[in-house]
């Protein structure tokens, strides 16, 4: 049985009080406690703040481009989908750069997990907007306030049928842990939206900021009921609900393949005798 | 061209009792189905030449002597009982012409009908007779070619897409992904149709950022991966050969160039695309290009590319175009035995003694063992898109960063430029004149050579492996082309891209260039034209 320890990689380069340390922390915590071993582990990350986090860790890494995520987690899974591969990103590297391959990897819901550093701003190039800014903030380039509307990740989410819709807080750990464990062991493609105050960009959603707004979804609330989720993933403002807001049990990518039916793609050897005879169809 | 069912549409077939390797600008049998055919294509008919047609559907009637009517659908209404069939009569008709037998015709409708059922196999196969028979009676020329009987001999049928595609399948490439585009979607189409069968992924992106992302992932995981697409398509695929540069992850990239900018000429033909394959990803990395000149030196090149993309864990190339994708060619037979496949990537059982496994280790040819994620044991793959350690980790040092570029490129370059063949020489050893191309040009430039060598001292030169080029030690081509007289470069491309490349990489420059950017590939009349001003 492996320990959070055993997840600890190098010493983090994060600005001090950043909530990403609790973001990895916990997940190191997580997958210890589901018994998971680092080499049974791919982290696919971009780039961004948070992207850095698999060198923090101890499993396999795929830090690959900003925005880029998923279709190299995807393709990962196709090939080996022994791995339990975890895409970390952030807001603008999965719902900007990469905003259409979130859009198609619900679509395709491939059995990975995703889990979005979302701090409402660009952390990496120092201050920008991001998709999830709040309309009016001022920001180095946009110093007339923000001109959009920010996105809805869960409402958008849900809106496409996405196996696992689901959100937490880094401030409070001990419930993103249970949600990330969730994320992690459930069958399809999984979104966990993690609410992470920028210390040093975001003067509005600090911690306090979110603290007096979050709160869990009722014990009695049904994450089966798309509607109701989708009327839930809406609120927002005053009072912002965390907790797993939906699930399904459609058919995983993995499932649909004929290739990789049987064993993964990455175990099946490869001889040109057994496909030799194919230049017949050719005559 | 992009017309499904509306506007023209063409097909050009030539066939000899003599090998031939190229496409023709004037032909010797016309069929149109439509009149447009005739008002576009009928300055391409040889003076001996005939135009098929059937002035009922066209109502046109023409005098002149190379017409010859043939009522296609009215044939069709009276013995197949449906109009449909009328292309079946027309199809007929040129084999009664040609007096070439109906057997082949018949087994192809017998194939192609199959599961529409036995009574329209029958229909169409007595419109084909029914066509055949007019034509034979009627056409008092018919003997005029001079063709024979074929012999009894069974031969391959490939185009370029399909041979890249069987290459592909045959290097052990286990993971396609792409977005359709022309003429790039042949290969995407092949794979998939093969997938289920040889146990292979093929996977439609959604754009083509995400196919050579995906084909990339596939490739870290462990499998064998290919990606492809056009210019406008490549163009997207940049940012991700960039990240299989510094991650040296090997893929294999079909890059099928149409006539650009942009859109350009979509289901046309060009050769402008190589250097920009060749600059193509920002920094420095190694890469190979290779551009087949026949289907058959597709295949081989697809199975050398992905044996070199995984010995030195480089992205490499085939380069073709649409002219070579979409032709289709005859050949005796693809010789399997010379197919290569050697498996570089280490598992559990490969890694027995090494403690401490580090991705990028540094080594004397700059190539680090390639571990397969979760199938090497408790040894961890750590991969990074930013400069990175031994490990894998970022990293921001300059002593590191020196080490890194001398590893992934500089060690590995004189390592892979002496995987690289010389260029093929066809013609005379010691030529005057030199014909030099790349590519698909291969064809026309052997029938031209072997058309002019009676009265020249006469050679082609012809490289299907671009980048890097060879070295000079077994045969000095640059030496060859200092001796000539006259050495023409000629390229489907306004600007001399190969030309350019050869002088920047070894100083020589070409007496003279011919170019063509007309969309279309050169034919053996337009070539030879072309030349009559050198030689």
């Amino acid at each position: 049985m492996p320990t959070s320890e055993d997840y600890k990689g190098q010493v983090p380069a994060w600005c001090p009080g950043c909530g990403n340390f609790q973001i990895l922390s916990t997940i190191q915590r997580a997958l210890s406690e589901l018994g998971i071993e680092p080499w049974e582990v791919l982290l696919v990350s971009g780039i961004g703040q948070g992207a850095k986090l698999p060198h923090y860790m101890k499993c396999h890494t795929f830090n690959g481009l900003h925005g880029r995520t998923l279709p190299v987690a995807t393709a990962a899974k196709l090939a080996n989908h022994s791995l339990h591969i975890i895409a970390i990103a952030g807001d603008g590297d999965c719902y900007g750069e990469g905003g259409n391959h979130f859009l198609h990897t619900i679509r395709r819901n491939p059995n990975i997990t995703l889990f979005v550093h979302n701090n409402q701003i660009y952390g990496l190039t120092k201050g920008q907007a991001s998709p999830t800014t709040a309309k009016g903030t001022q920001t180095k380039i946009q110093p007339y306030g923000v001109l959009t509307e920010p996105m809805n990740p869960l409402s958008m989410a849900i809106s496409q049928d996405c196996s696992f819709v689901a959100r937490g807080f880094a401030g409070d750990p001990e419930h993103l842990k249970e949600l990330m464990k969730a994320a992690i062991t459930h069958k399809g493609f999984s979104l966990l939206d993690i609410l992470q105050p920028c210390v040093t960009f975001n003067k509005v959603n600090t911690f306090k900021w979110y603290r007096d707004r979050v709160y869990t979804l009722e014990d009695e609330y049904d994450p089966y009921n798309r509607i109701k989720a989708f009327e839930r993933s809406l609120e927002w403002g005053d009072k912002i609900p965390n907790g797993i807001f939906y699930k399904n049990e459609r058919e995983i990518l993995e499932e649909g393949v004929p290739a990789i039916m049987e064993k993964p793609l990455v175990k099946q050897k490869f001889s040109i005798e057994e496909v030799k005879h194919e230049i017949e169809k050719f005559y | 061209m992009s017309r499904v069912r509306g506007g023209h549409n063409y097909y050009q077939i030539r066939f000899s009792d003599q090998k031939i390797s190229a496409s023709r600008e004037m032909v010797d049998i016309l069929l149109a189905l439509d009149l447009n055919t005739i008002e576009i294509h009928k300055k391409n008919v040889r003076k001996e030449g005939f135009i098929l047609y059937d002035s009922e559907t066209l109502k046109k009637k023409f005098d002149e002597p190379e017409f010859i009517d043939i009522p296609f659908k009215k044939i069709a209404l009276d013995v197949g009982k449906n109009s449909i069939m009328a292309n079946v009569v027309a199809t007929g008709a040129v084999l009664g012409l040609l007096d070439l037998g109906l057997e082949v015709l018949k087994d192809i409708l017998r194939k192609d009908f199959r599961e529409k059922g036995e009574e329209i196999i029958q229909k169409n196969i007595a419109c084909s007779e029914a066509g055949y028979n007019h034509a034979l009676t009627n056409c008092a020329r018919c003997e005029a070619f001079g063709i024979r009987e074929p012999e009894e001999r069974k031969l391959m049928l490939i185009n370029g897409v399909q041979a890249i595609g069987m290459g592909a399948l045959m290097s052990g490439c286990k993971f396609y992904s792409g977005y359709p585009m022309t003429p790039s979607t042949g290969i995407l189409e092949y794979l998939a149709s093969r997938a289920e069968d040889y146990g292979l992924v093929v996977e439609q992106a959604e754009d083509e950022i995400a196919a050579i992302n995906m084909a990339i992932g596939a490739s870290f995981a462990g499998v064998r991966a290919m990606t492809g697409s056009s210019g406008g398509g490549f163009a997207l695929m940049v940012e991700g050969l960039s990240l299989a540069g510094i991650t040296e992850t090997p893929i294999v990239i079909a890059e099928m160039q149409r006539p650009g900018p942009a859109t350009g000429l979509p289901t046309r033909t060009e050769q402008a695309d190589l250097l920009f394959v060749l600059h193509a990803g920002h920094g420095e990395f190694p890469r190979v290009i290779f551009e087949p000149g026949t289907p058959k030196q597709a295949f081989y090149l697809t199975n050398r590319a992905f044996e070199l993309a995984e010995k030195y864990q480089i992205p490499v190339f085939i380069q073709s175009d649409q002219y070579l994708g979409d032709t289709e060619w005859t050949f005796e037979n693809f010789d399997i035995e010379h197919l290569i496949y050697n498996d570089y990537r280490m598992r559990e059982k490969d890694l027995e003694g090494v403690e401490n496994y580090k991705r990028y280790k540094y080594s004397d040819t700059g190539i680090s063992l390639l571990a397969v994620p979760g199938e090497a044991g408790k040894h961890l793959v750590v991969v990074d898109s930013d400069e990175h350690d031994e490990e894998g980790h970022i990293i921001e040092d300059s002593e590191t960063r020196i080490k890194m570029v001398q590893k992934r490129l500089l060690k590995k370059l004189p390592l892979i430029k002496k995987e690289i063949e010389a260029p093929l020489l066809y013609g005379d050893p010691s030529p005057k004149i030199v014909l030099v191309g790349h590519g698909s040009t291969y064809g026309v430039l052997k029938e031209v050579v072997d058309t002019f060598s009676k009265d020249h001292k006469l050679a082609m030169m012809h490289f299907s492996q671009i980048y890097p080029l060879s070295e000079r030690d077994r045969f000095d081509y640059i030496e060859l082309l200092e001796k000539a007289d006259i050495t023409i470069c000629i390229e489907n491309n306004a600007s001399g891209q190969f030309a350019k490349l050869i002088k920047a990489e070894t100083g020589f420059e070409f007496s003279h260039q011919i170019s063509k950017y007309d969309g279309r590939p050169f034919t053996i009349e337009t070539l030879k034209e072309e030349l009559h001003a050198y030689i």
